[in-house]
C-alpha cells in the first residue's frame, strides 16, 4: 500500500513545494523590516516630537501638539543646516565626478589585461579594505601635514611652476575642503571601479572591431559604443560614491574645515553635543529624502528602460 | 577602350600569420575577381577567420601582402579600409535603433549632406526589407532581422569588399536556405565583392562562385564549386567536401581512356584518367555515394560488383545504402523517384545487390 502522495505528510509537502522559497525570499524582508524600516520609523516619530530637558530628550504631546513640525522648519530656514548641506552635496559630487574621471581609465584598463593580471589588480583595488579605515585617513593626516615629505614634494613642484611671489612654504592642505574631497577619492575609489568594471566587462568587444570596420577610430568607438554602454555602471559607481560621501561624518572631522561642517558632522553635533534630538532626526531625514528621490527616479527610468527589452 | 584586366581585384600574396609558434595562415596566395562570391572553407581552426581578420585589418600578416584594387593593404588600419565586415555574431550596437546602426559608417562620409545620408539609409532598409522595424531596437527583432541589419550596415559605405564571416551559422535551416538567395540576390543586385567564410561546405557550393578549400592554414584547392566537387585534388578535399567512398589502390595501366586500377578490396576498376599516373604508384580511389548505381541483376558496366544491404536509411527523397561487399563497405545514395512503399526502394534490408559506377566518375587521388 503506498500512501495518497496528496495526504501525505501536509507541513512537509508544503515547505518542499514552496515554503522554502517563501523563507528565502522573506528573511532578507524580515531583515530590511526589523533593522532598517523601524529604526527609520523610530527616527522620523523622533523628529516630529519635541525637544525637552528629559532623559531620552524627547516627548510627545504635552503643551505642544502632538506633531512638532519645528525642527523641519528650522532645517529649510536656518542658514546652518541649508550651508551643510551644500557643502556635503559640492563635496560628495566632486568626489563622484573625479572617482569617475580616475576611476573609469582603471575599470577599462581592467577589462583589457590578461586573466592573470586582472586577478592581481583586482585584488590590489580591493586591498586597501583589509587595512582598517581609520588608519588610511590618519595616514592621509600625516601625508598632508605642514611637514611631511609629501606636501614638501608638491610645495616643490608648484614653486617651480609659479612665479616667485606665489612661492609657499608648505601647501595648507588639513582642515580644507580640498583634503576632504582627496580622502574621500581614495576612500570610495573602489565603489566607483567594481561597478564599471563589472559593465564594461559585459560588453561585447566585437562591437568595437564593427565600429572601427565602419570607420571609426578607436577614440571614437569609445566615444560611440563603449561609453553609451557603460552609463548603468557610471551610474551605479556614481551612487555608491555620492551617497555615502554626502552623508560622511569621519573624513570632514578629521581633515576638514570645522567651520564648513558637513552634514554627518551636523547630526552627529546635534545628538551628542546640543542633545536635541528631534533636530538630528529631522536633518538625517532630509537628507534621507535629499538621496533617496533621485535614486528612485534613476530606478524609475531604469525599470522603464528595461521594461522595453 | 578600358585596359585588359591585368590585375585581379584582390591579390593575397603568400600571406602568412603566426601567433607565437602557431601558424593561423601559412603562405596563402589567392586571387579574387571584382563582383564575385568566394568562399573561404575550411573546419574550425584551418585559418581562414584569421585571413577575414586580415582583410578587415584587425591583424596585420607575419609576411606576404594583401592587395587590394591596386592598392597595397599593408599598415592601412581597419578605419581606413574600402572594407565591411558582417561579423559571425553580428555585433549590432544595442543601443542604437536600427536605422542607427545601418547610419553608423555613413557619419564617416564627409562629402554627404544629411539628405543623402537618410536617403541611403532608407535605400539600405529597403534594399533588406526593414523599413517598417527602423525605428525598432535591436532587442526587439528576430534574429533574421539582425542578420539583415548587419548586412545594411556593411553595405550601407559601399565597400570595395565585403566580408562575411559565418552569414549564415546562427540561422535556423528554413532561414537559412532563403537567406542564401537573398544574399546571392543582394550581391548580383549591389555588385560588391563578397568574400565568405564558412564552415558549411553546402553553403559555400550553393552561395559562392569560387571557393578556396583550407586547411591547417594552407589552400588545399581553389575552384568553382563544380570543380571542388567532381574533381577534387585531394583526399582532404574530395573528404571535406560531401562524402566519398574511398580505397587504396595500385595503377595498373592505361587503357584507350581510362586509368587501369587494381583495388585489393574490390578488384579490377576502370577510374578516370589523371596526368603523371604511372604503373606501380599507390593511388587513392574516390567514389562519391550518387554515382554508385544500384540494380538488382548485373549491370552491363565496367566497374561492377555485388554485395548485400546491410543498412537503409530512408530520407523521403532519397535513400541512403551500406553495402556489404566481401572485402569492404560501400556507401550509395539513390534517388526515390518512384512513388509507393514497395516500389520506391531498389533493395531492402540483406537482399543481394549490383553496384556498379561510370568510370569517367572514379576520382583518382595522388595526394
Amino acid at each position: 500500500m503506498t500512501p495518497d502522495p496528496a495526504t501525505k505528510g501536509g507541513f512537509r509537502r508544503w515547505f518542499d513545494l514552496q515554503g522554502w522559497a517563501q523563507l528565502v525570499i522573506g528573511l532578507p524582508y524580515v531583515w530590511l523590516i526589523l533593522f532598517f524600516l523601524l529604526p527609520f520609523l523610530i527616527v522620523v516619530a523622533m523628529s516630529v516630537a519635541t525637544n525637552t530637558p528629559t532623559a531620552p530628550p524627547f516627548s510627545f504631546g504635552g503643551e505642544h501638539p502632538l506633531v512638532n513640525l519645528g525642527a523641519y522648519e528650522r532645517v529649510v530656514t536656518d542658514g546652518l543646516y541649508l550651508r551643510a548641506f551644500l557643502t556635503s552635496i559640492s563635496n560628495a559630487l566632486v568626489a563622484a565626478v573625479l572617482c569617475l574621471l580616475i576611476g573609469y581609465p582603471m575599470a577599462l584598463g581592467l577589462t583589457r589585461v590578461s586573466k592573470g593580471w586582472r586577478t592581481i589588480l583586482l585584488m590590489l583595488v580591493i586591498l586597501p579594505f583589509w587595512t582598517s579605515f581609520l588608519l588610511r585617513v590618519y595616514a592621509w593626516m600625516g601625508l598632508m601635514g605642514k611637514n611631511s615629505w609629501f606636501n614638501g614634494l608638491l610645495t616643490e613642484a608648484w614653486n617651480l611652476l609659479v612665479p616667485l611671489d606665489w612661492a609657499l612654504k608648505s601647501i595648507p592642505m588639513m582642515q580644507t575642503n580640498f583634503a576632504v574631497v582627496l580622502v574621500m577619492v581614495y576612500t570610495y575609489l573602489p565603489f566607483m571601479i567594481l561597478p564599471l568594471y563589472a559593465s564594461l566587462e559585459r560588453l561585447d568587444p566585437t562591437l568595437d572591431e564593427a565600429a572601427m570596420d565602419l570607420g571609426s577610430r578607436p577614440s571614437q568607438v569609445f566615444r560611440d559604443v563603449t561609453l553609451p554602454q557603460s552609463i548603468p555602471g557610471i551610474i551605479a559607481g556614481g551612487m555608491l560614491v555620492f551617497i555615502p560621501a554626502a552623508g560622511e561624518l569621519v573624513i570632514p572631522t578629521l581633515v576638514g574645515n570645522a567651520s564648513q561642517p558637513m552634514i554627518g558632522k551636523i547630526i552627529q553635533d546635534e545628538f551628542a553635543q546640543a542633545r536635541d534630538w528631534p533636530m538630528a532626526s529631522a536633518v538625517a531625514v532630509a537628507l534621507l529624502v535629499l538621496m533617496v528621490v533621485p535614486t528612485m527616479i534613476y530606478s524609475h527610468y531604469q525599470a522603464k528602460a528595461e521594461g522595453s527589452k | 577602350m578600358a585596359p585588359a584586366m591585368a590585375e585581379p581585384f584582390l591579390r593575397i600574396e603568400g600571406v602568412t600569420k603566426a601567433f607565437g609558434p602557431v601558424v593561423a595562415v601559412d603562405n596563402v596566395t589567392l586571387e579574387v575577381g571584382k563582383g564575385q562570391i568566394f568562399a573561404l572553407l575550411g573546419g574550425s581552426g584551418c585559418g581562414k577567420t584569421t585571413l577575414l581578420r586580415m582583410l578587415a585589418g584587425f591583424e596585420e600578416p607575419t609576411a606576404g601582402r594583401i592587395f587590394l584594387d591596386g592598392r597595397d593593404m599593408a599598415g592601412v588600419p581597419p578605419w581606413e579600409r574600402p572594407v565591411h565586415m558582417m561579423f559571425q555574431s553580428y555585433a549590432i550596437f544595442p543601443h542604437m535603433t536600427v536605422e542607427a546602426n545601418i547610419a553608423y559608417g555613413l557619419k564617416h562620409e564627409r562629402s554627404m549632406t544629411k539628405a543623402t545620408r537618410a536617403a541611403r539609409v532608407a535605400e539600405m532598409l529597403d534594399l533588406v526589407q526593414l523599413t517598417p522595424l527602423a525605428k525598432r531596437k535591436p532587442h526587439q527583432i528576430s534574429g533574421g532581422q539582425r542578420q539583415r541589419v548587419a548586412l545594411a550596415r556593411a553595405l550601407a559605405r559601399q565597400p570595395k569588399l565585403l566580408l562575411l564571416d559565418e552569414p549564415l551559422a546562427a540561422l535556423d535551416k528554413k532561414l537559412r536556405e532563403q537567406t542564401q538567395f537573398e544574399l546571392m540576390s543582394i550581391q548580383e543586385r549591389t555588385g560588391v565583392t563578397f568574400i565568405v567564410v564558412t564552415h558549411d561546405q553546402e553553403e559555400a557550393m550553393t552561395l559562392s562562385d569560387r571557393i578556396a578549400v583550407m586547411d591547417k592554414g594552407q589552400v588545399r584547392q581553389i575552384g568553382s564549386p563544380t570543380e571542388i566537387y567532381e574533381f577534387p585534388q585531394s583526399r582532404f578535399v574530395a573528404g571535406f567536401i560531401g562524402s566519398v567512398n574511398s580505397f587504396d589502390a595500385v595503377v595498373l595501366g592505361r587503357t584507350d581512356s581510362h586509368l587501369r586500377l587494381s583495388v585489393p578490396t574490390l578488384g579490377e576498376v576502370l577510374a578516370r584518367d589523371i596526368p603523371g599516373a604511372v604503373p606501380g604508384q599507390a593511388v587513392t580511389l574516390a567514389i562519391r555515394p550518387e554515382k554508385i548505381h544500384l540494380s538488382k541483376d548485373r549491370p552491363e558496366a565496367a566497374n561492377a560488383f555485388s554485395g548485400t544491404v546491410r543498412d537503409l536509411a530512408y530520407f523521403g527523397k532519397d535513400s541512403l545504402y551500406r553495402i556489404n561487399l566481401p572485402n569492404a563497405l560501400v556507401q550509395a545514395h539513390a534517388v526515390n523517384a518512384r512513388r509507393g512503399d514497395e516500389g520506391a526502394r531498389v533493395a531492402d534490408w540483406d537482399d543481394a545487390v549490383w553496384l556498379s559506377f561510370d568510370p569517367a566518375s572514379a576520382i583518382v587521388l595522388v595526394d
